[in-house]
This record gives structure tokens, C-alpha cells and sequence, in this order.
């Protein structure tokens, strides 16, 4: 098919493109808006900033959002900080300089126009949140106080103790309500959306199932606006909330939207170790507390004495020493790599032997326990009441985890997909963070794709576009429902033994243990057999009780589950096609001598975007070349 | 984190729906103490389905007590016994071997029930919607550090600004009152400069939306803060009352 990936990159100085862009970007009369609806699914920090927005501004807008309330989404999870590139510290940040640790933490995968762009409206971000009174931390004077986040050697992330995503997501939904309250938003919750309508190959419309009556329901739009975040829970055990999943994603996916980069997902080096088989999800503890934990593992292989029966001497903080101008402030996919080395070398603790000690002993010693207690308290209680362990007493243990999933629907830097109409905000895209996020740049990029770059891009397509009148009984939405409902009934007319949850956590491990932290070959071609044959064995054995007609999170879950069952497959051939390592992605086949990821830029430039040609089919690979006109690509170095 | 095992006997209550009259069933269950309550759960409904039983439905999504989904009454407590603690967070090494435990929805008119420990808390949605912000618009903002706000203040805002509206506050009031949420965002914004302005408008109208969803009044009993996971100050309703009476008489 005559798919091409243009970007749209507007020319000029990469400092002006954005203004320029703005410029000469269509606009719609405000008299006018209030003519086009808008249909936003997912309220995160993305969703909720892009509708409060677009209907202050005049739009028509429709939310969605599976949970009971669109305060739950799961931004409101997020931990650390949000960086912004204000230079209050006077420290040497700037614009640019986020930008550029943006390309290089992304290892050189990601599109320089969108992240200058990114770094360009940091600042704005902050300013508008704490009009909404953002509650971030502040220093006696009564300014704003910031910390340090990995793969930066600025302080440039704000924070709210370790509730920054809540406070955030909470000055979003403040200013959503708002627009609820004025009639100028029709707020949808415990809905999920289950197909995209497109007509006359636009997207017009959405097919959504609501999860406590079980109607199912045709929504018109002018464009759709997709910001469901990522799809960390195809590995099952995730940071992610339980809810998480790639469905409108994928479906719109299935729909003509290419998918971008899937196999570059992000493994979070701090979380809590896995317990043990029924365990349900992974708790992140915040990357904040590399600031003042130092990572260790004993220099002797298996290694039992406790932690404080371990001399100085006898101690490796392997981070310190292999990567002395960073520390343990390294990337998170260096992170997370150093610690699966040291495990797999035996030196990992704990009774399983894998994870680590991210030990504060020293900074209780020079800052006192009170300091410590303001910046990390709630993490620290957090860690003490799942182990029952008090890190103030001794070091914590923590293991890598799924967390973030950099690839996401392609976008050109209008936010828009290969379906026009279809826009996808946040971590829900592809397009700022290449192979691997730094800390604290998810909430920026949610906030600044809802508040800052969608009112102008939307507008754009809309002022430049002439669309056709469709209503909800065009046979395109007939078509979609039907598809939702017949597979909805074929799930349930399964009828076998076997629970939606043991096919998941059985995705999830294999995920996990051959598209995770590292990936080769081998692993890769034999998991997209072993997806194929679960796949089938779904559809023939899965047991989901009850029907479709009211509460059954069974069946909510069984499609969710249904979709990673197709999706899983892609991510796994995306990163069988990716010879290189680069980022979150490593392929055990692609590594310097001494094991760090070997990009190979000369073939892989690129961004590679899926064309769906049926389940269980090969996709179309279509490339988007990187081109970077600013910074020079070379072997990322935290040494 | 040391492995082992107890027995318990859950008491669930169980309403396939708002019309049915609803009745508790009993289950044993022998689960890890390293397993949350919600974990705990998820098993036993992993044994239900194959039983042919239907699951127990139950609101959660975070799991790491942050996004306020989940809840429900146990043994009497609202989030169960631990102080400080939302459901999901719970362990079940904090139960003895041996226990029944005794499992309840939210019960409160405003918070009518779905299903099982399912309720319907869109009233906070609409209570929030009445007032519970600052009217600024994308766009209009200053510099973020052109207005001083002591950290006095700011902590302040935020210790109130940590409700994660779980509803536990209104599960646990003998009146089933909804102060402790409302005054939790009236005094998150009430803390702050940039929220004075609309304060006295903000309260009257929050307050008014609240009466109107069916909440009870405050009659100090003190339950709300005892219940909730996030430790919300019982001086913010003090706060609110006076902002609401400066309101009406202003």
C-alpha cells in the first residue's frame, strides 16, 4: 500500500521551527469552533490537559476514560518530577540542553524537531500548573525547588514529595471539571473505547462498550484525539496500573495507524523484587531516590551475610565505579542493565538473588533522618509496608521493571497518524523519547502534547480540511459495531477452563524473559511461535463467566488480553528486525566489548512503522529516516 | 519478605446488582502473607471462575495507593485495619492465621452499590465540578516563580492536596458526610495565593453541591480522619467552615 511516513517537519532553524509552524498553521474562527467535536479517550495527564484545553478554547468536547472517575488515570501514579528547562538553579540549563540530553538519554532514535519542540514548552508547563496551584515543593524563600534526575547534570525536575504525576494530573482534572461544569465537555467514565470509525478514511468516530450497563455505543467526532498511554502490561508484572492496555491503540492499529518502534519499551532499574507467583503488579520506587541511594552488591559471588555485615571493603557500588561522572544518576536502561549483569553474575541478594541495595545509610549519616523523611517519606513508607522492611534501618532491595513503553502510534509532528483525524498524544505516540525515556520527561510530554501542541495542530487540520458531514448511522459504524459485538460474544462462547489471567501472566513471562532487558534472536523468533500457538489456545480454552450485559471485568480484561495476544507478536518482530542495540532495546547479539549497547546508525537510523496486514501475518515495514541536523550521534557515554 | 501461609475465612457481601437485596458468603482461603488483600482476592476469584462461580467484582486499578480506586469496609474498617494504608496496600501478613475477615462495600446513600464491593462515587466528580479549582485558562499563566509562596504554605496545600478521593472518609462517618474530601480541596486551594481569590465562592458552592448529592453533615465524630489512607487533617474542616460562614455573611 502506498504508505509513506512524512513527518511534516516544518524547515528552518530548529530553534524557529515551532514558532514558524504556529504561524503558518491554519486557524479556526472561535465563533466557529463550537462546530467541531472533538472526541478525547483517555483523561491522563495528555487526555485531560488536551480536553480542558480544547474546550476552553471553544471546541465541542467528548472524554472517555475506563475508570470511575477521570482522576484516576494512571499519570496519577508517576512519582519523581517533571524536568523544564527554567535554569532557576543558573546551573548552565537551557532549551537546548534538554533537548539535547533528550536525543542522547533516547540514544539517537528520536525525531530532533519534536523534542526541541518538547524542551521549547517545558516552561510553560510549569507556569500553567501552578496557576492551577500545583502544589510542587518549594525552598524557604518561597520559590520553587528542584532535584536531579538521571542521564541530566543540571537539576531541572520539579516535584511534589513523591506525588508529582497526582498533583499534576489533579490540576488537569481541576481544569477538566471546570469545562464539565460549563456544559463544554461531556465526561464519559467507566467507559472503554473498543473500535475506531473511519469514513471515507478519516477517523470519525469511536465504537465504546460501557463497563457497568454493557451497552455499546456509537460516538461521532471530527477527530479523535488518542491518549491511552502505553503498554508496560503486556509483560503481565508491570509498574502499570491493572488496568493499562494497548486496545485503542491496537485496534486503531488494526484500523491503518502505523505502530512505531514497539519493541523499544522501558525497564525501570527501581522497582520492588518480584515475592512470589500470585503477585499482581511491581511498585516502582521513584528514580528520585537515586539522588541519595547508593546501588550496591556484595563483591563475592553468593554473598549471604545481611547487608550491615558487610565491610565497606567487601562492597561493589558498581555504578560509582563503572560510571563515575554519573553515578547512580546513569539512564535508566544503564541502570537497569548494570543490575541484571551483577545478578546473572550471582551477585545479586535477596532469597531469589535478584536485586540489588539501594542503600541510604550514607546520606542519613550526613543529612539526618528528618531530611530524609521530607524528600522520600512516602516512598520509604510505601516500601516498608509491601516488604515489611524499613529502609531507614537497612538498605532497600530493588529489581528492574517494566515501566514505559517509548513506542507508541507513529505521529508526524503534528501529533496526527497515518489515519487523518486520528491524533495520539503522549505516551500513547512514538515520537520524544527514541530507544529510552529519561526520568521525569513522560509528565512533560503528556502535558506539553494536551496543553501546548495539540490546540495548534488540531486547529490546523481542522482549518485546512473540509469535512464531510457523517452521523452515527454512516455504515462504517454499523460495520465497527458489529465487529465489537461479535467479539465480545466469541469470547464468551469459549466456555473452556482455562482463566483470562493465566494466559496473561504466561504472555508476560515469556515477554519478559525474551523481548525485556535483553533480547537475541534465538529467543525472539521462538516467542512469536510460542504467542501464536497461545493465541490459539485462547480462543479455544479461555473461561470468561457471565455475559456482556453488565459488571464483568472478566470480559474486559479477556479483550484487553486478546489485543497483547496480537500485539505482543509485533513487538517481538520489531525487535528481531532491529540488528542493533540502542536504548531500552538490547540484542545480546550487538554489544561492545565491554557490554554496553552498540548502535549501529549507519543501517538503523531510522524509526521503524508497522503496517497491519492481518493476525498472525507478516506486518509492512516502513522506515522514517532520522536526520540530525544539531547533534552529532556517538556512543552514548555516562562514564 | 519471608514466605508462609494462613488460612482465613473471608465473609463477602455479595448484590449482583442496585436492586438486589445483597447477602454475605463465606469462603476459606489460604493465601501468602506476602500477598496483598487485593492479590488475595484476584485468587480466589482465579478459583471461582473455574468453579463456575461468578467472581467477586471489586474496584481497583493503581495498586500502589495512589489513584483511589479501590476500597472497601473489612472487619469494620474502612481500608482495613491498618493506619494510613489504602486496600491495595494492605498485606496479609497483617492478618493472624485462622481469621474471618469480613468484607463490605462502601455503604452510603451517595454512594449507591453496582455490584459486590463495586459503588458509584461520581458524586465526588460532580462536587469537584462545582467549584474544587482555580478558573485559569491554558495560556494565561505568569512564570511559576513570579509569586513567593512560603513553604509553610505550600506544604500545607499539598498535605491536603494528597486525598486521593477513595471515599473511605464518607464509608467510615456515621453520617456518611463528605467534609473531609471537600475541605481537603478547599483548603488545598485555600493555602495558596493564586486560589484566594475564588475561595469564598469556591466554598459556598462546593458545599451546596455536596448537601444537594445527599451526604450527611459533620457532627465530629472524627472516623473520616481515623480512615483515611492519606491522613487528612480533621483542621481542614475547621477551615472550611470558616470560609464557608465568611462566605454567606461577606
Amino acid at each position: 500500500m502506498g504508505i509513506t511516513l512524512d513527518a511534516k517537519i516544518p524547515s528552518g532553524n530548529i530553534a524557529d521551527k515551532w514558532d514558524k509552524h504556529k504561524f503558518e498553521s491554519k486557524l479556526v474562527n472561535p465563533a466557529n469552533r463550537r462546530k467541531f467535536t472533538v472526541l478525547v479517550v483517555g483523561t491522563g495527564l495528555a487526555g485531560a490537559s488536551a480536553a480542558a484545553t480544547l474546550a476552553e478554547q471553544g471546541y465541542k468536547v467528548k472524554t472517555f476514560c475506563f475508570q470511575d472517575s477521570p482522576r484516576r488515570a494512571h499519570s496519577i501514579a508517576a512519582q519523581g518530577g517533571i524536568n523544564a528547562a527554567k535554569n532557576y538553579r543558573n546551573d548552565g540549563d537551557s532549551v537546548y540542553r534538554l533537548f539535547y540530553d533528550t536525543i542522547k538519554g533516547g540514544d539517537y532514535r528520536a525525531r530532533e524537531a519534536n523534542v526541541h519542540r518538547l524542551a521549547q514548552v517545558s516552561v510553560n508547563i510549569i507556569d500553567q500548573c501552578v496557576a492551577q496551584g500545583v502544589p510542587f515543593a518549594r525552598e524557604y524563600g518561597g520559590y520553587l525547588d528542584n532535584r536531579s534526575f538521571g542521564g541530566t547534570q543540571v537539576a531541572r525536575t520539579f516535584y511534589a514529595a513523591g506525588q508529582t504525576g497526582q498533583q499534576l494530573l489533579l490540576g488537569a482534572y481541576s481544569a477538566l471539571s471546570r469545562q464539565i461544569e460549563q456544559g463544554a465537555i461531556e465526561s464519559h467514565t467507566r467507559t472503554e473505547v473498543l473500535d475506531i470509525v473511519v469514513v471515507n478514511g478519516r477517523a470519525r468516530g469511536i465504537i465504546t462498550r460501557h463497563l457497568i450497563t454493557g451497552e455499546v455505543k456509537r460516538h461521532m467526532g471530527d477527530a479523535v484525539l488518542l491518549c491511552t498511554g502505553g503498554y508496560s502490561t503486556v509483560f503481565f508484572l508491570s509498574t502499570n496500573a491493572m488496568g493499562c492496555n494497548v486496545t485503542a491503540t491496537w485496534r486503531a492499529h488494526k484500523k491503518g495507524a502505523v505502530f512505531a518502534n514497539p519493541c523499544f519499551t522501558q525497564i525501570h532499574p527501581t522497582s520492588i523484587p518480584v515475592h512470589g507467583e500470585n503477585q499482581s503488579k511491581l511498585t516502582l520506587m521513584s528514580e528520585g531516590l537515586r539522588n541519595d541511594g547508593r546501588v550496591w552488591v556484595p563483591k563475592a559471588k553468593n554473598d549471604k551475610r545481611r547487608a550491615e555485615d558487610i565491610p565497606e571493603a567487601e562492597r561493589d557500588y558498581y555504578l560509582e565505579e563503572r560510571y563515575p561522572s554519573f553515578g547512580n544518576l546513569v539512564p535508566r536502561d544503564v541502570a537497569s542493565r548494570a543490575a541484571k549483569k551483577v545478578c546473572d553474575e550471582g551477585r545479586g541478594v535477596g532469597s531469589s538473588g535478584q536485586s540489588v541495595y539501594m542503600d541510604f545509610r550514607d546520606s542519613i549519616k550526613r543529612l539526618g533522618k528528618q531530611v530524609i523523611t521530607e524528600k522520600y517519606g512516602n516512598l520509604f513508607d510505601m516500601y516498608h509496608k509491601i516488604t515489611g522492611e524499613n529502609p531507614m534501618e537497612q538498605p532497600m532491595r530493588i529489581y528492574p521493571a517494566p515501566h514505559y513503553t517509548m513506542g507508541g502510534l507513529w505521529v508526524d509532528y503534528n501529533l496526527m497518524s497515518t489515519i487523518p483525524g486520528l491524533f495520539v498524544l503522549g505516551e500513547a505516540n512514538f515520537s520524544d523519547h527514541g530507544a529510552n525515556r529519561l526520568g521525569a520527561s513522560a509528565l512533560m510530554q503528556g502535558l506539553a502534547d494536551g496543553y501546548f501542541v495539540i490546540p495548534y495542530t488540531l486547529a490546523n487540520y481542522f482549518g485546512a480540511t473540509t469535512l464531510e458531514k457523517v452521523d452515527t448511522q454512516n455504515p462504517a459504524f454499523g460495520d465497527a459495531e458489529n465487529t465489537v459485538k461479535e467479539r465480545l460474544n466469541r469470547i464468551l462462547s469459549v466456555k473452556g477452563n482455562r482463566t483470562v489471567d493465566s494466559f496473561h501472566k504466561e504472555l508476560g513471562r515469556a515477554m519478559w524473559d525474551n523481548c525485556g532487558m535483553s533480547r537475541n534472536a534465538e529467543g525472539l523468533t521462538k516467542t512469536i511461535e510460542h504467542i501464536s500457538k497461545l493465541r490459539d489456545e485462547f480462543w479455544n480454552t479461555v473461561r470468561v463467566p457471565g455475559d456482556a450485559n453488565y459488571v464483568n471485568p472478566e470480559l474486559e480484561k479477556a479483550g484487553r488480553v486478546a489485543d497483547f495476544l496480537e500485539f505482543s507478536e509485533l513487538m517481538c518482530r520489531d525487535a528481531l528486525s532491529r540488528n542493533e542495540s540502542c536504548g531500552g532495546h538490547f540484542r545480546e547479539e550487538y554489544q561492545t566489548e565491554d557490554n554496553e549497547a552498540r548502535r549501529d546508525d549507519e543501517n538503523y537510523c531510522y524509526v521503524a512503522g508497522w503496517e497491519f496486514n492481518g493476525v498472525g501475518k507478516e506486518p509492512t515495514l516502513h522506515k522514517e529516516q532520522l536526520v540530525f541536523d544539531n547533534v552529532k550521534l556517538t556512543q552514548r557515554s555516562y562514564k | 519478605m519471608s514466605a508462609s501461609t494462613i488460612s482465613v475465612t473471608l465473609k463477602i457481601w455479595r448484590q449482583k446488582n442496585p436492586q438486589d437485596k445483597g447477602h454475605f458468603e463465606t469462603y476459606p482461603i489460604t493465601v501468602s502473607t506476602d500477598a496483598s488483600f487485593l492479590e488475595m482476592i484476584d485468587q480466589l476469584n482465579g478459583d471461582l471462575i473455574v468453579q463456575g462461580k461468578d467472581p467477586v467484582a471489586f474496584d481497583h486499578d493503581c495498586r500502589e495507593g495512589i489513584c483511589g480506586m479501590c476500597g472497601a469496609m473489612v472487619n469494620g474498617y474502612a481500608h482495613a485495619h491498618e493506619k494510613a494504608t489504602t486496600l491495595c496496600q494492605t498485606h496479609m501478613r497483617s492478618f493472624k492465621n485462622g481469621e474471618e475477615i469480613v468484607i463490605e462495600p462502601w455503604r452510603a446513600s451517595a454512594f449507591p452499590i453496582i455490584k459486590d464491593l463495586m459503588v458509584d462515587r461520581s458524586s465526588f466528580d460532580k462536587i469537584i465540578q462545582s467549584g474544587g479549582y482555580i478558573s485559569v485558562s491554558t495560556g494565561s499563566a505568569p512564570d511559576a516563580n513570579a509569586t513567593p509562596i512560603s513553604k509553610i504554605a505550600a506544604d500545607h496545600a499539598f498535605a491536603s492536596a494528597a486525598c486521593i478521593g477513595c471515599g473511605a472518609c464518607v464509608a467510615a462517618c456515621p453520617n456518611a458526610s463528605a467534609m473531609l474530601f471537600v475541605s481537603a480541596k478547599i483548603s488545598h486551594l485555600a493555602h495558596l495565593p493564586q486560589g484566594r481569590v475564588e475561595g469564598k465562592k469556591r466554598a459556598a458552592a462546593m458545599i451546596d453541591r455536596m448537601d444537594e448529592l445527599g451526604f450527611g453533615n459533620c457532627t465530629n465524630h472524627r472516623e473520616c480522619e481515623a480512615a483515611c489512607p492519606k491522613e487528612i487533617k480533621l483542621e481542614n474542616i475547621a477551615l472550611m467552615n470558616r470560609e464557608f460562614l465568611t462566605a454567606e455573611f461577606a
